[in-house]
């Protein structure tokens, strides 16, 4: 039985919310995409923290619904390894989120504050304040034990953007492409002039750079592998 | 020769072994801070008399970018000692072994504490404000039980079901894994293979 099967079984038994249209197995489904894609990507994802909320929400649901189960049942053992797994995953996407977001803070608090559609935020409340707390713990941990003994007053500042640092856009990524995207720029890098432009045909895998595919991605065009 | 103080502790650290901390190298840090200054009060000697004589302008050029390069090492080095604290508080939980205390200077425990309250706040907020441990499982889950063994008196430990059990030296158990974890990291509990 696969992984999502035993999910869908034991988690669709608790989600007995109609007007909810989504089951528990699509959004996990969901979930572990987003942690691959997280994981391979040189830089931060939107945030999806309604997925996130939604999941942590089914496992405390069946953890109750496993108290209530008889101990001697054999498929508790099974149904628990399973929700184990799951909340791993949860744990391992929102930690890689947090590695990144310690890496790029000033990068990413930039970006955010230039966007202005709240749906495409790059940074989820609860991460932006972390965020916020990461920086400004950083700069008075610099100030007190060097900026501040720097006498002259332009030399003295953290200057963020040239120290920070920032992520590779232009590092390359193994993708699959899942539905059909004709003509997709690839802008040259030599400075030959010579920008390609390749049709992706679904099914095809490619090693392209993240640059040229970052909208495709988020259009769910093609996936990271 | 200029910069070589600041430069040393980019070595001490990067020669360190990977994981562990160095001693808070306090003298070197002073000492390119003093340079930094030197540099400083020299250029501006140079640049009034500036008018004067014009070959001045290399050598201010010159002080500056080793005034430059000399901040740039020292934040780097408090970056990367940063880094490996934040390393240790996600593998070893919000206390600090001793020895590790006693090479930290006291800027460095402050951020610590202030770094651990960041992650302690962002974990309790996660799923609506239940709150989820993320230190817990930093590798994917194998089996739900371990076998574990004790590697000192640590005395009663209840499980999430209430069962109480006694954690003496020597003693082997088979625990639950995500209860044991902390135990394990905090050096109570031994994994067993």
């Amino acid at each position: 039985m696969k992984m999502a099967d035993i999910t869908d079984d034991i988690l669709s038994a608790s989600d007995d919310d109609e007007s909810q249209v989504v089951t528990a197995a699509e959004v996990l489904l969901k979930i572990e995409s987003l942690w691959r894609t997280e994981r391979l990507s040189p830089t931060l994802e939107c945030h999806q923290s309604e997925l996130v909320d939604c999941m942590l929400d089914q496992i405390t649901q069946m953890n109750n619904n496993l108290r209530r189960c008889k101990k001697t049942d054999l498929r508790l053992a099974i149904h628990r390894m399973e929700l184990e797994r799951v909340r791993y995953v949860v744990a391992s996407y929102l930690r890689c989120r947090l590695l990144k977001i310690e890496r790029f803070t000033h990068y990413l608090l930039e970006k955010h504050g230039e966007l202005d559609d709240p749906s495409l935020a790059l940074l989820s409340p609860q991460e932006l304040d972390y965020a916020k707390s990461y920086a400004q713990s950083i700069e008075s941990h610099f100030n007190k034990l060097v900026l501040r003994h720097i006498t002259h007053e332009k030399l003295a500042e953290f200057d963020a953007k040239k120290m920070s640092v920032v992520p590779n856009m232009n590092g390359y990524v193994f993708l699959k492409v899942l539905k059909d995207s004709p003509g997709v720029l690839i802008s040259d890098q030599v400075g030959e002039n010579a920008d390609e432009e390749v049709d992706l045909v679904a099914g095809d895998q490619h090693l392209m750079m993240y640059s040229s595919i970052q909208e495709l991605l988020k259009s769910g065009h093609v996936e990271l592998i | 020769m200029l910069g070589d103080k600041a430069f040393s502790l980019i070595q001490e650290l990067d020669r360190s072994q990977h994981g562990t901390l160095p001693p808070f190298n306090e003298d070197a840090v002073r000492q390119a801070l003093e340079e930094i200054d030197s540099l400083f009060q020299q250029n501006v000697a140079d640049i009034n008399h500036l008018a004067e004589d014009d070959a001045l302008v290399a050598g201010i050029h010159l002080r500056h970018a080793a005034l430059e390069r000399n901040k740039r090492c020292l934040l780097a080095y408090l970056y990367n000692r940063l880094e490996r604290l934040r390393t240790m508080r996600w593998q070893l939980g919000s206390v600090l072994p001793s020895d590790v205390r006693t090479n930290l200077c006291e800027p460095e425990l402050e951020w610590f504490a202030q770094y651990s309250s960041t992650v302690a706040r962002y974990m309790r907020s996660l799923g609506d404000g239940q709150g989820l441990d993320l230190t817990v499982d930093l590798k994917p889950p194998k089996n739900l039980y371990i076998e574990v063994r004790c590697l000192q008196d640590y005395g009663e430990f209840e499980l999430e079901e209430g069962e109480v059990v006694l954690l003496s030296k020597d003693s082997t158990h088979f625990l639950p894994m995500e209860h044991c974890q902390h135990l394990i990291r905090q050096g109570v509990l031994q994994h067993v293979k």
